[in-house]
């Protein structure tokens, strides 16, 4: 198994950062009950190990016998999804996303079925509680029938989707609790926001992500960690622990000693994007459009998302180029981004922004103004 | 294990009783349910909406209704009251059918489900169980909760259904954007606009609800529920739950603090929004640290644009990092920008410009990152150049 999996924290007295976040969620489960919650945060802070340790703190160990599950949900249209499930006892984690635009009728669906099949969970937990003690028995949630929703992607729901969560919430406040997962909150509704419990997950920070690199060191048996080579992963991963702990085994696999301070492995397509962007400063000419064009085709081709490919090429265009254009290129890079969600076809987009980076450059240098290009906008 | 579960569902299934035993806790019900108004006395603020539904509520003669208005508001709370009062707890389920966005909505429903209702004579009334006398008029009510995600085609089928049963069924469409209901819908009810809740009541229905549940809470508190909920009476009732659970479960409990209310609800702290308009240049009325900043930057113009990219893409990072929404992060510089006595009129429209562009850019589902960059750097462009 991965580290990243492996090395998890099970429980929320486990977790090493946001001591008075765990320590507010372990006060909700104690207490008995939660109202619906609401996780968001930069991805690999932990929403997700916060959630299940949550849920591990309210159920006891019943919520890591997990089964996934291959659901088939019928559209008003008779058209088959499938979505898939995974579930427990006491649980039940799905990413309504997957199916784009059909999300609300899986949310309606699962939800209402979860609201009407509370009584056999209650006879479940009682039968859990008799036959089974050697568990640790589900403490104050005995009396109380709940199932959790777990939502994950919440801010890619479509409207409908959400909408439909809105009335749900409340009506089947009595047996059903939904935690959602989202990278932020600006794409949800309002309605739902102000149902739930919001909780910020931040993004762990440099010494935090210390501490626990050091930790899954001393638990691989990796041997200590240098502080150098520390020191550059955590600066790569940027406040993504995932990433912080997947860059670290990587590393570890490549040179067992660590010592020499091996360079940090990033990933092909990051090179890729950096060629990409010295590309673009090295020469202003349609030829070289086409170049960049043939290169950002194989980036897509190997289903690097297009926002991420802007945003690193940007990154790396931003620190090569003088201050003045600095502000004009990142400003760029945002409208195009918005028009590449908007449109259909990715690549129109980033040629475009391409091409006005090469003319704003170019025409820096020159010191001309090409007014005519301004006058398309 | 298979064998223990089927066990245990048929144990179930021979005591059907067990399946009447309260699963909820009155303790655990969502407040916003508890105190929902019983009558349409309670319903706090409306005054004007109140006395009009109080005499029709004498004649028990009801038009077609349209209750609109922002969240939070009673709109769903006053004709759930109102239908109570009409028919009583006894007739209510026979008389209302309630139907939201989380049930089907499609034309096929309304074609099927709500004529069907719709068409129904009433059945006679039951008499009250609690011994109290309801008016219980002749009909029946059809609440359409969220009427706004109803389709067109969906609201153009209602048309003729309102009228043809007009005799025997009420409709009562609630929704927040009256713009979205189809002009011969809206042409056929009365419409009641639902204003956002003025501070005092909003002040005195949290104070009653805190007394009710015995919690002890600051009138600063209660301030700072009201802020941010901004009208929204729900909104605050939901914190003012989530704040009472949070300190009740520290052992040994704390007090609520208005800082924990700001958590709860994803306000950015004000001391970092100050931080960011600084770097941003704008000139924060500040708590004693940030003062030299500023005036540096007046003096030194060029020098703090020039290394102002860098200084502006680390302070949106850690922000993006620390997982801030961005449209909080907007909401907020925006008051702070508006209502900074330093800058131009014209400097404010420019910020206005670009916030705008950016919250429909996110409104789309554009990069949060980006999108903070760029209103950061305009807002720092517009507001730099302006000085000179």
């Amino acid at each position: 198994m991965l580290w990243v999996d492996d090395y998890r924290p099970k429980s929320l007295g486990d977790l090493h950062y946001h001591v008075r976040l765990s320590q507010r969620l372990k006060s909700l489960a104690a207490s008995g009950d939660f109202p619906h919650m609401l996780f968001y945060g930069p991805s690999g802070a932990g929403k997700k190990t916060r959630i299940s340790a949550t849920l591990n703190e309210l159920f006891g160990s019943g919520v890591e016998k997990l089964k996934i599950d291959q659901r088939v949900f019928l559209t008003p249209s008779r058209k088959k999804l499938d979505v898939n499930v995974v579930q427990s006892n006491y649980h039940i984690e799905l990413t309504p996303s997957e199916v784009g635009n059909y999300d609300r009728v899986v949310i309606q669906e699962i939800l209402k079925e979860i609201a009407q099949t509370q009584q056999v969970d209650v006879s479940a937990r009682h039968r859990f509680k008799g036959d089974l003690p050697t568990f640790r028995p589900p403490r104050v949630m005995s009396n109380l029938s709940l199932t959790v929703v777990v939502i994950n992607e919440a801010d890619t729901l479509s409207r409908d989707a959400q909408a439909a969560l809105r009335r749900t919430m409340e009506k089947y406040m009595t047996n059903l609790r939904i935690i959602l997962c989202a990278n932020s909150t600006s794409r949800l509704i309002a309605p739902i926001k102000s149902r739930c419990l919001l909780i910020r997950v931040a993004a762990p920070s440099h010494e935090e992500m210390l501490t626990v690199l050091n930790h899954v060191a001393k638990r691989a048996g990796a041997g200590s960690l240098p502080e150098d080579v520390a020191d550059g992963i955590i600066t790569d991963a940027n406040g993504n622990m995932r990433k912080a702990i997947l860059v670290f085994e990587a590393m570890k696999m490549q040179s067992p000693d660590l010592s020499n301070s091996p360079p940090i492995a990033k990933p092909d397509w990051e090179t890729y994007c950096s060629k990409v962007a010295d590309m673009i400063i090295q020469e202003q000419t349609p030829q070289r459009v086409m170049e960049v064009r043939a290169k950002l085709y194989e980036l897509l081709s190997h289903c690097i998302p297009a926002t991420i490919i802007l945003k690193t090429v940007a990154d790396r265009v931003v620190q090569k180029v003088d201050e003045s254009l600095k502000a004009d290129i990142m400003h760029w890079a945002a409208i195009y981004e918005n028009r590449m969600r908007l449109g259909n076809k990715k690549i129109y987009h980033l040629e475009a922004w391409v091409v006005r980076v090469m003319s704003l450059y170019k025409q820096s240098f020159l010191g001309i103004e090409f007014a005519d290009l301004d006058d398309l906008v | 294990m298979t064998a223990d579960f089927f066990q245990a569902r048929g144990a179930s299934k021979k005591k059907p009783e067990k399946e009447k035993v309260p699963i909820s806790n009155p303790s655990l019900q969502p407040w916003v349910e508890k105190y929902r108004p019983e009558s349409i006395d309670d319903v706090s603020s409306q005054e004007h909406i109140i006395s009009v539904l109080q005499k029709t509520l004498s004649s028990t003669n009801l038009p077609h209704m349209l209750f609109y208005g922002p969240p939070g508001t009673g709109k769903t709370s006053t004709i759930l009251a109102l239908a109570r009062q009409l028919f009583g707890p006894d007739n209510f389920r026979t008389r209302v059918l309630e139907l939201n966005a989380s049930d089907e909505r499609g034309i096929s429903i309304v074609r099927e489900k709500i004529k069907n209702f719709a068409r129904q004579t009433p059945r006679a009334e039951t008499v009250a169980s609690d011994g109290k006398k309801y008016p219980c008029p002749p009909y029946k009510i059809i609440i359409l909760d969220e009427a706004d995600s109803m389709t067109q085609d969906a609201q153009a089928a209602l048309r003729r259904i309102m009228e043809n049963y007009a005799r025997i069924t009420r409709f009562c469409l609630v929704c927040n954007y009256v713009t979205r209901i189809i002009e011969p819908l809206a042409s056929r009810c009365s419409k009641f606009r639902f204003k956002p809740l003025d501070n005092s009541s909003a002040r005195q229905r949290l104070e009653h609800i805190a007394a009710v549940e015995q919690i002890p809470v600051d009138h600063s508190v209660i301030s700072a529920l009201i802020s941010t909920s901004s009208g929204d009476l729900r909104r605050a009732i939901t914190y003012l739950q989530s704040a009472a659970r949070l300190s009740s479960a520290t052992n040994p409990p704390t007090p609520i603090l208005p800082e924990d209310v700001q958590e709860i609800a994803g306000i950015v702290p004000d001391s970092i929004v100050r931080n960011f308009a600084r770097t941003l240049g704008i000139d924060v009325p500040a708590d004693g640290s940030g003062d030299e900043d500023i005036e540096m930057g007046d003096a030194t113009n060029t020098i703090t644009a020039l290394r102002g990219f860098d200084l502006i893409r680390g302070t949106v990072r850690s922000l993006v990092r620390e997982g801030y929404s961005a449209s909080q992060i907007l909401i907020q510089l925006h008051d702070i920008i508006v209502e900074n006595p330093t800058l131009t009129g014209r400097q404010k429209s420019a910020c206005a410009l670009v916030m705008a562009e950016a919250d429909k850019a996110l409104c789309d589902g554009a990069d949060e990152e980006l999108w903070i960059l760029e209103v950061a750097l305009r807002v720092h462009k517009a507001i730099t150049s302006n000085i000179v």
